[in-house]
């Protein structure tokens, strides 16, 4: 395992056969959900019917301010909440009727890493992402380490290796996250508000690679952010979520108007087109 | 990236068995009438052998009848107990789980007393009760440790402590006010003590030990996941749900058969499963059999020094193990070192 970024195995996402490149390889239709904290209670929060598609290549953003229900559509988008009404399938198969590994061998999901209860290096963590394949009580095979080594390559993370997970900076924590996420060989990638704790080098940074892992990689991305120009500016398509409602969704050029981007985050917002296609926000003066 | 083999796991497994071996061996030569290691050798092989003709009476008696259970029920003790404390550990995301601390330990030894009160001559009856009381115990411990929801590492072990000095108080009521029982003294109970024979066939003991063990290490893949964070592992294809019934039930079967046979012995729990933790790494795949024999390293060698120390009177040997305990694990704990 010395030279585990020359290996012949790939790392990228495994194609099913029905998957062809120009069908979407995620489709939510009219997908709602109901969050009640006993089943009699009238349900807390709601997120109504959203419809919407992926295809491979393709970088999706969910905007939103808080509580829009962007971690609820996360959620269902995971496979961990069935819909209320209407589906969502990858690949032509719905998310909640998956098997509980099938389902990880096709979507891995970036979260905030919860704090460890015992010291782990980056290569032990980064390994945990080959556990959806094989036996469940299984030790990991020179396939299994190859890939990992690959997947922290392709991160730029390969020197970090040997490193103790909680001695790593934010940045290259995410990094060894996404690792682990690759490691899965998905071809759903969600992450939820990843670029949280980043300087605006690192969030540029991640994003920038997010983007070459959908076109080199073929993954489909999904992200949750508060980073409209960001999102504006690498993802191929907007989701915006507004009170548990999906309010639209399209390009950046279509979705970022400032009348509606102003309503939503209840902020004196302008919209500028710059010369590419691609819009910026920018906070309008008091003055 | 060295990755745990198996071929890792059964040689660190070897060695410690062969640490035990050794234990065993010493534990067997000491004592008030002292054999000769040569002898203790020759008596085991030809017991093995099932030559019982030449083995002289007083070794056989000594030996095999006295001494050997002893420690037999001490091996089944320390890696019941470990590896229950790894188990709880995991479950409850908490390192400093242990069946002791936790009131897991109280509840199954109340069990016991209330069944030898019940039925004193019943078969396997305290065995179940001890059972019961484990299961019930953390039960109530893990729903009292909850706050908003979500449960909490501070107040689970407050919830514990709580628990365990309620039960410990329960057991002292029923010990003083129920005189004439058959039951086997209050340090017994609350201190744990190897001292007296166990009235359950030791191969039933062994047999669960070896099945609730068994069933842990099944989920150790799984629970290496969980330590990382209960959500993730989800994601990540754990059925988290399976995996802690599965090592919640085998968990409370250990305590409640440790403590059926001998009390509750303290620090067990806690300190072995840290300490493999702090010599082999944190993967449950060897931290679960490594736990199991290292429990038994440790109880038979802290039941020597309970029976020998201060002979002829003898200590609990929960005393010992809290007494080498606590000081050995502060101590680990402020070296330690990556």
């Amino acid at each position: 395992m010395s030279t585990p970024a020359q290996g012949g195995a790939s790392i990228a996402p495994q194609v099913t056969p029905t998957a062809a490149a120009n069908e979407p390889r995620i489709k939510v239709e009219q997908a709602s959900y109901a969050y009640a904290a006993t089943d009699r209670s009238a349900p807390k929060f709601t997120l109504g019917p959203a419809s919407f598609e992926a295809r491979q290549r393709e970088m999706v953003a969910i905007l939103g301010p808080n509580a829009s229900g962007k971690s609820t559509l996360l959620m269902l988008l995971a496979g961990l909440a069935r819909p209320l009404s209407g589906r969502i399938e990858i690949d032509g198969t719905e998310v909640s009727k998956l098997d509980i590994r099938t389902r990880a061998q096709r979507i891995a999901l970036v979260q905030q890493e919860s704090e460890l209860l015992f010291p782990l290096r980056v290569w032990e963590y980064v390994l945990q992402g080959r556990y959806p394949y094989g036996r469940r009580l299984r030790f990991e095979s020179d396939e299994d380490c190859l890939l990992a080594g690959n997947a922290l390559a392709q991160v730029g993370a390969d020197a970090l290796r040997d490193r103790w997970m909680d001695q790593l900076s934010g940045g290259e924590k995410q990094r060894v996250i996404l690792a682990r996420a690759l490691a899965q060989r998905p071809s759903l990638l969600l992450l939820d508000e990843p670029t949280q704790h980043l300087d605006i080098g690192g969030k540029v940074e991640l994003l920038r690679r997010l983007r070459k892992l959908a076109d080199e990689n073929r993954y489909t991305v999904l992200v949750v952010t508060h980073e409209l120009n960001l999102a504006a500016e690498f993802c191929d398509r907007i989701v915006l979520l507004h009170k548990g409602k999906c309010l639209r969704v399209g390009t950046p050029a279509e979705v970022y108007e400032r009348d509606l981007l102003g309503d939503v985050f209840d902020a004196p917002l302008e919209v500028e087109m710059r010369p590419g296609g691609r819009p910026r926000v920018i906070l309008r003066g008091s003055h | 990236m060295r990755p745990l083999t198996p071929r890792r796991v059964f040689t660190i497994c070897l060695a410690l068995c062969g640490v035990l071996f050794v234990a065993v061996v010493i534990s067997l030569r000491v004592g008030a009438y002292p054999v000769s290691i040569r002898d203790i050798v020759m008596t085991l092989v030809n017991a093995t052998l099932r030559r019982w003709s030449e083995i002289p009476p007083d070794f056989q008696s000594i030996v095999l009848n006295i001494r050997l259970p002893r420690i037999l029920l001490g091996i089944l003790v320390g890696a019941s107990l470990s590896t229950a404390g790894a188990g709880f550990q995991a479950l409850l995301r908490n390192p400093l789980a242990d069946p002791y601390v936790l009131g897991v330990s109280s509840g199954a030894a109340l069990g016991a007393i209330l069944s030898l009160i019940a039925a004193p001559h019943a078969p396997g009856l305290i065995q179940a009760a001890a059972f019961a009381g484990a299961i019930a115990t953390i039960a109530a411990v893990y729903f009292l440790g909850r706050r908003g929801g979500q449960l909490d590492s501070g107040t689970l072990l407050l919830a514990g402590i709580i628990t365990a000095s309620f039960l410990s108080a329960v057991i002292m009521f029923l010990m003083t006010t129920l005189p004439g029982r058959d039951v086997r003294g209050m340090a017994f109970w609350l201190m744990g003590d190897l001292s007296s024979p166990s009235t359950v066939d030791l191969k039933w003991l062994y047999f669960l030990l070896v099945i609730a063990v068994g069933s842990i290490y099944t989920t150790s893949s799984d629970l290496n996941l969980i330590l990382t964070g209960e959500q993730e592992a989800r994601h990540l294809g754990v059925n988290v749900h399976r995996v802690k019934l599965v090592v919640y039930v085998a968990a409370s079967v250990l305590t409640g058969l440790a403590v059926s046979v001998s009390g509750a012995i303290g620090y067990v729990g806690l300190l072995v499963p840290h300490v493999i933790r702090m010599l082999f790494g944190t993967d449950y795949r060897l931290l679960i059999p490594a736990s199991a024999l290292g429990g038994a390293i440790l109880v038979v060698v802290a039941d020597t020094l309970a029976r020998t120390v201060v002979a002829p009177t003898e200590l609990p040997v929960g005393a010992m193990t809290a007494i080498a305990g606590a000081p050995v694990f502060i101590y680990l704990m402020r070296r330690r070192v990556r």
